[in-house]
């Protein structure tokens, strides 16, 4: 390796390095000025320093601390499921069948479909009148009335949630699958001959060897879908009632009406509460860097 | 593996992979379906296949004033931009971090590490004053650079971790045959890496054509991407579902075919950092 004291490799992470200061850390710089201003597009020539005051509002608005609660269900259900189902399809595909190929790489396809049209498709397989899952369950006898889902405040926060466990299943599935094949089958054979039940082998071989895995695959799932504007705006933008207003989806809601200093201040509240999550995320990813 | 019997592999295997699946790909059948059904079938008992396949909601598709044709080609143009600019940086960065120690360069790493944790929603409020103030609002390019924000630091950690995987010894012979690092580069380390780089690309090239958030805010009607267009055909007619579902066949057509291709190498790619970590 060169070790050689050259400005070659600087020359080559330059453009990569001048981007993203100009489009992250510059935009990031700006937001934290807006978040201390009044700053209303509608009100160009009222632009001023205020100090703490959008903070303050934030604080008294229970908007803010309902939307924060939201974000945390919506995390925790929405990624814990995510979990469970990826691993139990990663460990379906981990065994040998025909067609397996074919099935994994179909599966993905949520992963590849977008947000938007996630968010479409579900609220017209939700819709109240003609939407199939009220048929379904309708054949299957479980309800007599039709639901309509996203526009009842009981129903549309977990029928999001469902929607965005289906579009993560697959991440999970792909990253945990790798980790799996990853395990030398000799650890399982040695078991086998020492008499481990199937749990014992699942929760002493299986688990331990794919724990990096699945802590670094939640880590990033964690903060996409704490991120994630496009699925629940394309349902229900939020509502009804703020029932699905995350504290990502009340940003681009107070954006969209141009409110960019109050809108910056929340931005960076939801910033802040993600580096809880993402400097676990560097470091662990750090340690496995240069070993 | 020992022969399992085949209750046992039924239900241990065929049955919660079958209703996983099911789960996974109804949502898809059901657009389509959607999609060729004539209007009277949509708006009535629910059918689960129908006999009266039709082709008017894609005809229809394109004859509207939300004009999907005028989307598709920005929304090519867009991401195929992105994916340009993108896999040019990514690829000599992450050569530059593979293939040389030097000062600075573990904090340059985390550096790109760290954007995955600014929320778009942060970024999205100064970019749009910043490109209003540029000019370039409402141009591809403003789209370009907002999608670098999240395309540059992901294919420079797998570019990254795909170079890691190459031997050394294939360069230091040309290097030793008299090649310098920039041929040795061009015409060793390039061509082997081209299937990485295109599944990074692919990445890319996918996760530029679905965004929405920012393309919402940086586009008008003119310079608008599918994901937008999509959605404005809400505004325009009520909701016609055979319309919207229709265009959400085209929309995710042109990325299933490419994932298809890329999806193996991009998915070793993906998981070997993890795997290793």
């Amino acid at each position: 390796m060169n070790r050689k004291k050259s400005i070659y490799p600087y020359l080559l992470v330059a453009p990569a390095v001048l981007i993203i200061l100009c489009v992250v850390f510059v935009p990031v710089f700006n937001a934290v000025r807006m978040s201390f201003q009044h700053y209303d597009l509608r009100k160009p020539k009222e632009i001023a320093f205020i100090g703490l005051e959008n903070y303050v509002s934030l604080f008294q608005d229970k908007l803010f601390w309902k939307s924060l609660i939201k974000t945390v269900l919506w995390v925790v259900f929405g990624v814990g499921f995510q979990f469970v189902f990826g691993f139990i399809l990663a460990v379906l595909l981990n065994q040998e069948f025909k067609g397996r190929g074919v099935i994994r790489a179909v599966s993905l396809i949520p992963w590849v479909t977008p947000g938007v049209l996630i968010g479409l498709m579900w609220r017209w397989m939700y819709d109240g009148n003609y939407g199939v899952v009220n048929d379904i369950l309708h054949k299957l006898h479980l309800i007599n009335d039709n639901i309509a889902f996203l526009a009842n405040p009981k129903t549309a926060f977990p029928a999001v949630i469902i929607t965005i466990i289906w579009q993560g299943i697959p991440f999970f599935a792909l990253m945990i699958l790798a980790a799996l094949q990853g395990i030398p089958y000799e650890l399982y054979e040695a078991a086998e001959i020492d008499g481990a039940t199937r749990l014992q082998r699942l929760f002493r071989i299986t688990i331990p060897s794919i724990k990096n895995t699945i802590l670094i695959t939640l880590l990033l799932r964690i903060i996409w879908v704490a991120n994630s504007v496009d699925v629940i705006f394309n349902m229900t933008e939020g509502g009804p009632a703020y029932a699905t207003q995350t504290l990502s989806v009340y940003v681009f809601n107070k954006a969209n009406v141009l409110n960019l200093g109050y809108s910056s201040a929340m931005a960076i509240m939801l910033a802040i509460l993600l580096c809880s999550v993402a400097i676990p995320y560097l470091i662990f990813t750090f340690r496995g860097e240069d070993k | 593996m020992r022969q399992q019997s085949f209750v046992r592999r039924f239900f241990t295997l065929y049955l919660p992979l079958t209703l996983i699946l099911l789960f996974i790909l109804f949502p898809f059948y059901w657009i389509f379906l959607t999609s060729i059904k004539p209007e009277t079938e949509l708006y009535g008992a629910v059918t689960y296949i129908t006999k009266n396949i039709t082709f008017e909601n894609y005809k229809k598709l394109f004859a509207t004033t939300v004009n999907f044709f005028a989307a598709m080609k920005n929304s090519f143009i867009a991401a195929g931009l992105t994916t340009i600019v993108s896999l040019t940086a990514s690829t000599l960065a992450a050569y530059a971090f593979s293939r040389y120690r030097f000062k600075g360069r573990r904090f340059l790493m985390a550096m790109f590490l760290s954007n995955n944790m600014f929320p778009t929603v942060l970024l999205l409020i100064p970019l749009y004053s910043i490109m209003r103030n540029l000019h370039i609002l409402y141009t591809p390019w403003a789209l370009v650079l907002a999608y670098t924000t999240f395309t540059l630091p992901f294919s420079v950690w797998l570019l990254n971790g795909f170079m890691n995987d190459l031997p050394m010894s294939l360069e230091e012979a040309a290097l030793v045959d008299g090649c310098n690092r920039r041929q040795a580069f061009m015409r060793i380390v390039l061509p082997i890496l081209g299937p990485s780089l295109v599944a990074t690309g692919v990445y890319i090239f996918m996760t530029s054509w679905n965004e929405y958030t920012f393309a919402v805010m940086f586009t008008n009607n003119s310079s608008r991407t599918i994901p937008v267009a999509l959605k404005s055909l809400i505004g325009q007619l009520g909701v016609d579902w055979g319309l919207l579902t229709a265009g959400g066949i085209i929309t995710i057509i042109p990325v299933c075919i490419m994932f298809f291709f890329a999806q193996k190498r991009l998915v070793e790619g993906l998981t070997a950092g993890a795997v290793k970590g």
